[in-house]
């Protein structure tokens, strides 16, 4: 059994947390034993790519701390995995002790499908879910930790699940945090162009790693009227 | 005249692009294209990873040793019978290229296309000193004879529609309505000829400076560069200091990558080496060669750490085909000469973040940008210490004091937390109809111009956690 510690991340908590009952039992299903250390809170990222380091540092600092001595950190985001790995150490390279303590955690943090498959070695977890499904690789997770087989070999392997391919699938949906209310109007423009490859698509469910890109995703497509639904992949993954 | 005292609105003018149905329109064709032409010849290359190692490893040589390859270049183009001239800004080089057009009484002056004269803002220069100025790239032409600017470093006029060429051309040539490229260059063809065959200078910029052999290179895919070099009696060329190489060696690396993330070609159509002006028993190339070499805050950025990788950029707008930004808003809306991602950062750090602050904040840091770009440009990681700088010296803007405040201060402690999931809950009731919410305040108003707004769970997966038998960890 595999001890993993879960950072289910803010959104998740609050807003999604049957997604984070999903990631528990699929890595329960892949031979986990899962913690969920109650002290974690938020990673810090929304201050941090608005520019405020300070107040994300703070953050930081809390997740330093809660998670030192966890083994593995799994969070059903490749966004908030790619914070931890790609900026805590940017974030205190000017403080030598907790810059290798940030380098540590980085190197111990994974996002959901790439510790299943790159840590775990997994792909088939027996899930069944039986609908069409597009993909949407999420950039962070795409390009930030090179997560391109990982999920789509996830997908592959759930029965009666039917992958379609979606159109410019690596074109970022245009959430980026405060990036969606800031510039909202060009936020909504590349959420539209998205919106036409999802439907064009011929999926019934769009899926990615991370729920914000989903939020974003799913609140257009509710304001469209569009019967597509938008899940995470923990969600296609827990299912039987 | 050109200096930009104001601040850049580019949130407004992202908007006016997102209404302009023909940019749009234009941009939605342009783009996917080009993106597409880059990626195909990027994977044709087995060897493409290690070109952009060894481009942005030669690039950050010559930036350690700046001072000293301007100097060998210096000499070797004076050697040449080149003149160099130093210009500290725009408005030094401005002077620099006026005076030399004048005290030559020179008339008539044909440029090539060059983004460093787009920055000194040349042209309107020397029309006051009495010389008409013609672009003879195709693009460039275009963007004068609509008296707009480049909107893109290598494809100038990407965001005009074909159609508004074509009237453009009957309005201000007087020539028949053409539709097709081919015949539209047919026509500025032969207005452009009659200006090379008259004019007495040639202007233009510097894609590569070889420090070795006082080489300039210019790449290019019309001719129209040659033509400006090789008949005029004068050259004048204009480089931003960063663009030197040590050697003639270097190019092989630059030339590949530079023809296949701008234009998705295996090479440029034209690569002009040119070592000095005419010499004795030559019967072409310039009597007088003329080296501009600019700073205009490029010193500036290379003393700055954090940014000064951006002065490895080979202006081949690789960054802003890729990025949804850019292929939305369109290079005018960055209100400047550097748009997209580039943009982002060198306007800030040229003409400052007073002016340019909302700049590095408009992007989703979905970090196409950096996955393209030939010399390995951290443009990501430079936005966010953009943005940092913005925060810091007190520009960020209330909303956003405001939503990162909130932000931090709830999710400082579990119970905080907490706590704000209960107050949410509670506001939710008073916004929620039939399980939806359709509107929020400001804040958050700008989330439901667009889209629903998701509920918050009834219970946080905190409250409906159960540890295994043994409790956590």
């Amino acid at each position: 059994m595999k001890p993993v510690a879960l950072f289910v991340t803010c959104l998740v908590d609050q807003l999604y947390p049957h997604v984070g009952e999903a990631a528990v039992r699929v890595l329960e299903r892949a031979g986990c034993t899962v913690a969920f250390p109650e002290e974690q809170t938020c990673c810090g990222q929304a201050a941090f790519n608005n520019g405020f380091q300070e107040e994300a540092r703070v953050l930081a600092r809390r997740f330093l701390d809660v998670f030192a001595h966890a083994p593995a950190i799994v969070a059903p985001s490749g966004s908030c995995a790619d914070m931890v790995r790609e900026w805590y150490p940017r974030l205190f390279r000017d403080t030598p002790a907790l810059g290798d303590l940030a380098r540590s955690i980085a190197s111990r943090t994974y996002e959901l499908s790439e510790y299943l498959v790159r840590v775990l070695g997994t792909t088939d977890l027996g899930a069944r879910f039986p609908a069409t499904v597009t993909y949407h690789p999420s950039c962070h997770g795409l390009r930030g930790l090179g997560l391109r087989e990982e999920p789509l070999g996830l997908l592959r392997a759930v029965r009666d699940l039917r992958l379609v391919e979606l159109p410019d699938a690596e074109q970022c949906c245009g959430f980026g945090g405060f990036f969606s209310i800031k510039f909202a109007a060009l936020s909504g423009a590349m959420l539209s162009a998205k919106l036409d490859t999802i439907e064009a698509s011929g999926a019934e469910v769009v899926t990615a790693t991370d729920v914000s890109c989903l939020m974003h995703i799913s609140g257009g497509l509710s304001r469209r009227g569009s019967r597509v639904r938008a899940m995470h992949l923990a969600e296609i993954l827990a299912g039987s | 005249m050109p200096d930009r005292p104001t601040r850049i609105d580019l949130i407004r003018n992202i908007e006016r692009a997102l209404r302009d149905e023909s940019l749009q329109r234009q941009m939605g064709k342009a783009m996917p294209a080009s993106r597409k032409a880059r990626a195909d010849a990027a994977a044709e290359l087995p060897e493409w990873e290690s070109l952009r190692s060894a481009a942005a490893e030669i690039k950050d040589h010559v930036l350690a040793n700046l001072e000293s390859y301007l100097g060998q270049l210096e000499s070797q183009v004076r050697a040449l019978g080149g003149v160099v001239h130093w210009a500290s800004d725009a408005a030094e080089a401005r002077v620099i290229i006026t005076d030399l057009a004048r005290s030559r009484g020179v008339r008539r002056i044909v440029k090539s296309k060059s983004m460093t004269t787009e920055e000194i803002f040349l042209n309107p220069a020397l029309e006051s000193a009495g010389a008409s100025v013609v672009e003879t790239d195709l693009g460039e032409y275009v963007v004068q004879l609509a008296g707009e600017r480049p909107s893109h470093l290598i494809a100038p006029v990407v965001h005009k529609p074909t159609g508004e060429i074509s009237d453009l051309f009957v309005k201000k040539l007087g020539v028949p309505r053409y539709e097709r490229p081919e015949d539209l260059a047919r026509v500025a063809r032969e207005v452009l000829r009659a200006e090379f065959l008259a004019a007495e200078m040639g202007i233009t910029g510097v894609n590569f400076a070889i420090a070795e052999t006082g080489t300039l290179v210019i790449v290019e895919n019309e001719g129209n560069a040659r033509l400006t070099t090789a008949r005029p009696r004068i050259h004048v060329a204009v480089m931003g200091i960063e663009k030197v190489l040590p050697r003639l060696a270097d190019l092989s690396v630059f030339l590949r990558i530079l023809a296949r993330s701008g234009t998705g070609q295996r090479s440029s159509v034209y690569v002009s080496l040119l070592t000095g002006r005419r010499r004795v028993g030559e019967t072409d190339g310039p009597e007088e060669l003329h080296l501009v070499i600019l700073d205009n805050g490029r010193r500036r950025l290379l003393a700055d750490p954090d940014l000064r990788g951006a002065l490895r950029c080979i202006r081949c707008g690789a960054c802003q085909n890729e990025c949804p930004v850019y292929q939305h808003a369109g290079g005018h809306a960055y209100g400047s000469v550097y748009a997209g991602p580039i943009g982002a950062v060198l306007t800030p750090a040229y003409e400052g973040l007073e002016q340019a602050r909302d700049l590095p904040f408009a992007s989703t840091l979905c970090r196409a940008c950096a996955d393209v770009c030939p010399v390995k440009i951290d443009l990501p990681g430079m936005l966010v210490e953009l943005r940092a700088r913005a925060v810091r010296t007190g520009l960020a803007p209330r909303r956003d004091r405001m939503l990162v405040g909130a932000w931090t201060f709830f999710t400082r402690s579990p119970a905080r937390f907490v706590l704000a999931g209960s107050l949410g809950r509670l506001a939710q009731r008073l916004l929620a109809r039939g399980g939806k919410i359709e509107r929020l305040p400001y804040p958050l108003s700008g989330w439901t111009a667009h889209r629903t707004a998701p509920l918050l769970a009834s219970r946080p997966f905190r409250k409906r956690w159960k540890p295994p038998q043994e409790g956590p960890q």
